[in-house]
């Protein structure tokens, strides 16, 4: 992992002490809340509905067990004892006090973490494929570059104030895990035909009112041009993007009206200014980063298969479990272990502190001291034996952790919504509950295979929901809650934007419907290998629409 | 019949809180002071400014509420949820310390 160098903890010390002193004069009276607000969002502040919220930054999703640890502490003595880890692999407590902020950051300052640039019209915390390092699929691990572009980003004197905020998500597989094409720059590392490293470019993908997927302006990249690549992008985004409009304001509307063919022209123009200034990055600093993320050293562990074999055989809820929840490895000994924060009827995304420190015992036993937060709300323990396997599942057991659901329908993203939002329209999580309520048998979620249900409660899209295979967008209309369906769309490497299904359906409609949806997809899949998302593009929306639709007229 | 009380939130901690007919800021709803009509909803609006000014409380807003019986019932279903909590946590919030009560 990588670790803080004395540049690293003076500037985190000094944004500490900054924020300690601006706290300090609005609760004084020196400073208007007019004044403050950009201050403390600078430093991840915001005000919800109850109570201030903090969202910490977890860059590319990497944790080691001493900041999870810390994340643990925090939830017990400042806020109420749990956590929210987000869609953008970040951290929100949902109650602190603003008076207690400063301490906060000094806590999280301690362990090398901060809440600097998750808020702001900025470029916001660099997320990354959550199986970084460890995913048998990968062709580089992408966090060295993610983290090469955390520093350059932070704080940057010309891109703090942007037209709008800035999202840049690196993955290293071709499956892409991270979203790459729903992000502002999307970055996919890959070799090329003589075997170099280097990314494919993706601009303008974007959800939000205005759901986007991302052009592809560069299919390979050099290493040593990611930063004056970057910039160039950066450059004309920041000349050229709109600020008359915080609606029109991303990036994806700049490139979408100017046309990918005219901006590629542009980035490339600027691009070629900046090719030989010192943004090229030397190999010797790209080493450094890298050496941060050396592969852990993993011991031989070859009698894990015959043991995971009887295991398997004795207990029917842990082979459910490894089938569900453990990824292939690297290294064929060891396995990639989603621990899923989706329990039946659960609020997605939430743990406890006393969870936190679970995980973290484990991962400092048997994950090499490292944990991944997904940005489907998942937690991950990256690097596990085999032969470890039956014990890290006995004890997640122990504290409501090892849901086997990962990918399946209960393996629900939702934001926040109107529980705690002061953006919200509408409630998510009731509806993921009670979503996941009605699928949690898990022969139920078996049958139903991979499908991904993302639930939002205002246009701002937080819930992913234009990338749901069932997207669910929550609004108001007259005073009531009213719940948008969309289907068929996808946040992997074959990216697409869900279709709006119709009119939308009440509170009380919405699981229905849902369930109606899943049934016409089991009626009319090829077989249990045709994936809902597969039957879909086969199919279209009409079937669905129809049993939907035609149901509701009948039952009029 | 709806009428008007003024919420915001405190600036120390963020907490929901409500103009009460005291003058102080309430953490509950109940005592409330309620503006029946267009001159008193005016003097809420000031008394909301007046607020800001000293510090006290942030994003002052005016809230529609109905009378029932001697309950204020905010139509919006987000200020029914800063008045009590959660939904889906009803041992946080308000509604830790008022367990009649329901958000939606």
């Amino acid at each position: 992992m990588y670790r803080y160098d004395e540049f690293d903890h003076a500037f985190v010390s000094a944004r500490v002490d900054q924020f300690k002193d601006q706290v300090e004069r609005r609760l004084a009276g020196e400073l208007t809340e007019d004044q403050f607000r950009p201050l403390r969002l600078m430093n991840g502040v915001y005000l919800q509905l109850h109570a201030y919220m903090l969202r910490v930054a977890i860059p590319y999703g990497t944790l080691s067990s001493r900041q999870m640890r810390k994340l643990a502490h925090i939830a017990r003595h400042y806020d109420r004892g749990y956590g929210h880890f987000t869609t953008r692999q970040n951290l929100q407590y949902n109650w602190p006090a603003l008076k207690d902020m400063p301490k906060v950051l000094d806590e999280l300052a301690s362990v090398e973490m901060h809440a600097l640039q998750t808020s702001g019209n900025c470029i916001r915390n660099v997320t990354a494929d959550h199986f970084a390092g460890a995913a048998a699929d990968e062709v580089a691990d992408p966090r060295p570059y993610a983290e090469i572009l955390r520093q350059w980003s932070s704080m940057h004197p010309e891109f703090s104030y942007l037209p709008r905020k800035f999202k840049i998500a690196v993955t290293g597989a071709e499956r892409d895990r991270a979203a790459i094409q729903v992000h502002d720059i999307g970055l996919h590392l890959k070799k090329n035909a003589t075997g170099e490293i280097g990314f494919a470019v993706y601009v303008g993908g974007g959800q939000g009112r205005t759901p986007m997927v991302a052009k592809k302006i560069r299919d390979f990249l050099p290493v040593e041009d990611l930063l004056s690549y970057t910039t160039a992008i950066m450059r004309v985004y920041n000349l050229n993007g709109r600020r008359d409009n915080k609606y029109k304001a991303r990036i994806k509307i700049l490139v979408h009206e100017t046309g990918t063919e005219e901006l590629t022209r542009q980035v490339e123009a600027e691009f070629r200014v900046l090719k030989e200034t010192d943004l090229k990055l030397p190999q010797k600093d790209v080493d450094a980063i890298d050496s941060y993320f050396a592969p852990p050293s993993l011991p031989v562990r070859p009698e894990g298969w015959s043991e995971l074999a009887a295991a398997r055989k004795a207990d029917h809820a842990f082979s459910a479990w490894v089938d569900q929840n453990v990824t292939p490895h690297k290294n064929p000994d060891y396995g990639v272990v989603t621990i899923s924060l989706k329990p039946i009827g659960g609020i997605p995304g939430d743990a406890t502190d006393a969870q936190m420190d679970l995980v973290a015992d484990i991962a400092e036993k048997f994950s090499q001291d490292e944990i991944r937060v997904s940005h489907e709300q998942n937690l991950v323990l990256p690097h596990v034996a085999i032969a470890d396997l039956r014990i890290v599942y006995d004890l997640l057991l122990t504290d409501g952790l090892a849901t086997a659901n990962a990918g399946l329908i209960t393996d629900i993203i939702a934001c926040p919504g109107l529980d705690y939002c002061a953006l919200a329209n509408a409630r998510s999580i009731p509806v993921a509950q009670r979503i996941s309520e009605r699928f949690g048998k898990p022969e139920r979620q078996s049958d139903i295979g991979e499908l991904k249900i993302k639930i939002s409660g205002c246009i701002n899209a937080c819930g992913h929901h234009h990338v749901g295979h069932i997207g669910i967008l929550g609004v108001e209309k007259k005073g009531e809650e009213l719940y948008q369906i969309s289907l068929g769309g996808s946040g992997d490497e074959i990216c697409t934007i869900g279709d709006i299904t119709g009119r939308g359906f009440s509170s009380e409609e919405i699981v229905d419907a849902v369930e109606t949806i899943v049934d016409r997809y089991l009626e009319i899949r090829t077989d249990k290998e045709e994936t809902f998302l597969t039957t879909y593009r086969r199919v279209g929306a009409a079937p669905f629409k129809d049993a939907l639709y035609s149901e509701a007229a009948n039952a009029a | 019949m709806s009428v008007k009380v003024l919420t915001a939130n405190r600036l120390t901690d963020g907490e929901a809180v409500w103009l009460g007919a005291n003058g102080e800021w309430l953490e509950h709803i109940d005592g409330a002071l309620i503006a029946r009509h267009a001159e008193a909803v005016t003097a809420l609006e000031e008394a909301g400014k007046a607020a800001i000014k000293s510090n006290l409380v942030i994003d002052v807003n005016v809230i529609d509420v109905e009378e029932r019986g001697t309950n204020l019932y905010p139509l919006r279903l987000r200020e029914r949820i800063r008045q009590l909590g959660p939904t889906i946590r009803l041992d946080l919030g308000k509604q830790a310390e008022k367990p009649k009560a329901t958000a939606a």
